[in-house]
């Protein structure tokens, strides 16, 4: 065989870099050949996306509301994916989050009456981080002290946690004066996360939209997470614990200890993500709070190489398909799933590609490859 | 409770457990060939769309059957040489699958009525219980197991057969020789890669069938995310039944008569609320799947193919 592969000493960079690009490139090629096999035109729709996702100032604040949990839900994913810990379950814990700081937002004004949003708000992100972490720490408990699977239970648990809060807004927290509506009453103005164009001191772009003040929680929370993983001891332990479980055993690092602490920082941002998602979008606990944010998050992460940076990134990018494909579905008629599609599609093209970052493909006379083959 | 009401649960237990046997049984014979796929519940739901507009526009159960089964085998062919010929890891692959599958099931349900319309609200054909003559007037269990569906006749064919051929065949040796011990079976001249292809891409029909089912004959028609779990409930099944194919059809059973206890709470008025009941699958998943871990634990009986998620490199030490 002339064609031989070596394993390269060093993953390369060039490589590392390439490969996400040319996987959404590709993916958007194979996306247009879906397309066109449906009898649409594809570049039409890629421009008809494009447009809807960057097209005004409006789609372009569109487009950060919709990156904004995607960027929290993606940290969250790629906290617990740096130990190899596979929590498939960033969707349950966002609604658990959102759960949670609704909780507060109905019931601590009753409490306290007239609770300004300098207390208000920093209550609900802290109930929304304790109820994903909490919702976490389930998985999390069983895998540390009976080795229960966790890619099952975090995954059966996001359904029940989406059941619990439908069960809270068809039922229990139901708006008695929404004329049924699938939603609890919407909270008060104190809870509304604010947003950008009532903000007097930012610059004109923001003038527009709903673009809220989550967006810079969000980026708070990547460079939180960056100090964490790069700059400290127990970063470290997660790294050696990911790249090698015995190495960390011998090295005196707790596993048990760690997957309970990386579970409750990695279901607390998918939480805070519930908590921006209705303390700055839907001002109530509603149908459409978990839209799988969770599953994408598996796409960032990975796309992002686990990179908190990185994640906010992609996550930009995950939005701009979202926001463009509700807007082909729109204009076009054609389904918003599209998204989806091209999401799954990158995630492959990524995992093919990162072939060619770990190995090098030669051509070699004959003679070499039978000598270089020990 | 009467004998009556037990055998209308075990007969609607079966039809709910079937879905889950095909996708457990598929999910057997890769996972016995050392490739976890998690891509199962984006692989039913593929089997579960292609059916049904495949039934929808052709008439056929037949045609419905074979697209369902090729496109079943075209998603985990994909997986097969990501994993297999790229070494990529197999937890991510599966899941990409997943959200592929997900999302083109959604597109495609948008797009593949008449006309470039949706598909979901329209009614099609169907499987129906076909009552096989003899068996099905035996007394008390005739009823339940044999006035039953084809997909559910094949099931009952399929599980026997897949253990005899895992357990008791040359083939089936090879199988697990691949998945305990690849080193070894590649020195032995057994093609490691090929069977690794074949066993997922066969998972992967079964994987299918079983969607399939779904919505051709157990809530017959089409709804955005028709599989609601079923496919991760069939990995832990996998699990559970210890990579064995008859304690999977146990287990689908169990959990089928969950579905069909829940049913039976709603339709009787029952006064917990029906999200609650909804949750019983799932939270019974998470209860069966730590008392079995406990179980291998305590007993030190590992089911798990020894080489299973690991890459095999000719040539390299692999773990």
């Amino acid at each position: 065989m002339p064609l031989t592969l070596e394993r390269r000493m060093e993953p390369s960079r060039t490589a590392n870099i390439l490969v996400p690009i040319l996987s959404v490139l590709l993916a958007l090629v194979a996306g247009g050949v879906l397309l066109w096999l449906v009898g649409v035109n594809p570049i039409e729709t890629y421009k008809a996306m494009l447009h809807g996702a960057f097209g005004s100032a409006y789609a372009i604040s569109e487009t950060l509301v919709r990156a904004t949990p995607l960027m929290l839900t993606g940290l969250a994913v790629s906290v617990a994916f740096r130990m190899l810990f596979w929590n498939i379950g960033a969707e349950g814990q966002l609604a658990m989050g959102a759960f949670a700081a609704s909780g507060v937002a109905l019931f601590l004004p009753k409490l306290v009456p007239g609770i300004s949003a300098w207390w208000l708000l920093p209550a609900m992100l802290v109930g929304g981080f304790v109820g994903g972490a909490l919702w976490a720490l389930i998985p999390a408990m069983l895998k540390a002290f009976l080795s229960v699977n966790e890619i099952i239970t975090t995954l059966m648990l996001n359904y029940v946690a989406i059941l619990w809060i439908q069960y809270l807004y068809y039922g229990p927290w139901k708006d008695p004066l929404g004329f049924g509506f699938p939603g609890t009453a919407p909270f008060v103005d104190a809870a509304w996360l604010p947003r950008l164009k009532d903000t007097a001191w930012l610059p004109q772009l923001f003038n527009t939209g709903r673009l809220h003040w989550g967006l810079a929680l969000a980026i708070v929370a990547a460079f939180v997470v960056w100090l964490i993983l790069g700059r400290t001891r127990w970063g470290y332990e997660i790294k050696i614990i990911g790249e090698n479980p015995r190495a960390a055993r011998y090295a005196g690092i707790s596993i048990v200890r760690n997957i309970l602490l990386v579970m409750i920082l990695s279901g607390g941002l998918a939480g805070l993500a519930g908590f921006v998602q209705v303390a700055g979008i839907s001002h109530r606990l509603q149908q459409g709070i978990a839209v799988g944010d969770g599953y994408t998050a598996i796409i960032i992460a990975w796309l992002a190489r686990l990179n908190p940076f990185g994640v906010l990134l992609v996550a930009l990018l995950m939005a701009a398909l979202f926001v463009g494909g509700d807007q082909i579905q729109i204009s076009m008629g054609l389904p918003a799933a599209m998204a989806g599609v091209l999401q799954g599609a990158i995630l492959f093209f990524v995992l093919g590609g990162n072939f060619f970052t770990q190995y090098r493909i030669r051509w070699t006379s004959r003679q070499a490859a039978v000598t270089g083959h020990q | 409770m009467d004998l009556a009401l037990i055998l209308s649960i075990l007969a609607v237990a079966i039809q709910a457990g079937t879905s889950l046997v095909y996708a457990s049984v598929g999910e057997i014979f890769t996972e016995r060939s050392g490739i976890l796929n998690l891509g199962v519940e984006g692989i039913m739901i593929m089997g579960a769309v292609t059916s049904f507009a495949t039934a929808y526009h052709t008439g056929s159960l037949a045609a419905a059957l074979a697209v369902a089964v090729l496109a079943g085998g075209a998603l985990a062919l994909i997986h097969a040489f990501l994993t297999i010929s790229l070494r990529a890891d197999q937890v991510v692959s599966g899941l990409a699958l997943t959200i592929f599958g997900t999302g083109l099931s959604a597109f495609l349900g948008q797009r593949l009525g008449p006309a470039g319309k949706p598909l979901v609200g329209l009614v099609g054909p169907r499987f129906r219980p076909v009552a096989i003559p003899g068996l099905s007037d035996l007394p008390v269990i005739g009823n339940a197991l044999f006035n039953q569906d084809l997909l559910v006749y094949a099931m009952f064919v399929l599980v026997p057969v897949a253990s005899y051929y895992i357990y008791r065949t040359r083939p089936g040796l090879h199988l697990r020789a691949v998945g305990e011990n690849p080193g070894t079976a590649d020195a032995l001249g057994i093609g490691v890669y090929r069977s690794r292809y074949l066993y997922t891409i066969f998972g992967g029909m079964l994987m299918a069938l079983g969607g399939a089912h779904l919505s051709l004959a157990y809530t017959p028609g089409w709804t955005e995310g028709i599989t609601g779990g079923r496919g991760w409930i069939a990995i832990a099944l996998v699990i559970f039944a210890l990579w064995n194919p008859y304690r999977a059809l146990l287990g689908a059973l169990l959990f089928g008569g969950v579905n069909a206890i829940q049913f039976r709470l709603q339709a009787a008025g029952a006064t917990i609320p029906a999200p609650f009941l909804n949750m019983l699958p799932y939270l019974f998943t998470i209860l069966v799947l730590t008392l079995v871990t406990i179980y291998e634990k305590t007993s030190k009986h590992v089911g798990a193919p020894a080489a299973l998620g690991l890459p095999y490199v000719r040539g390299e030490r692999t773990g």
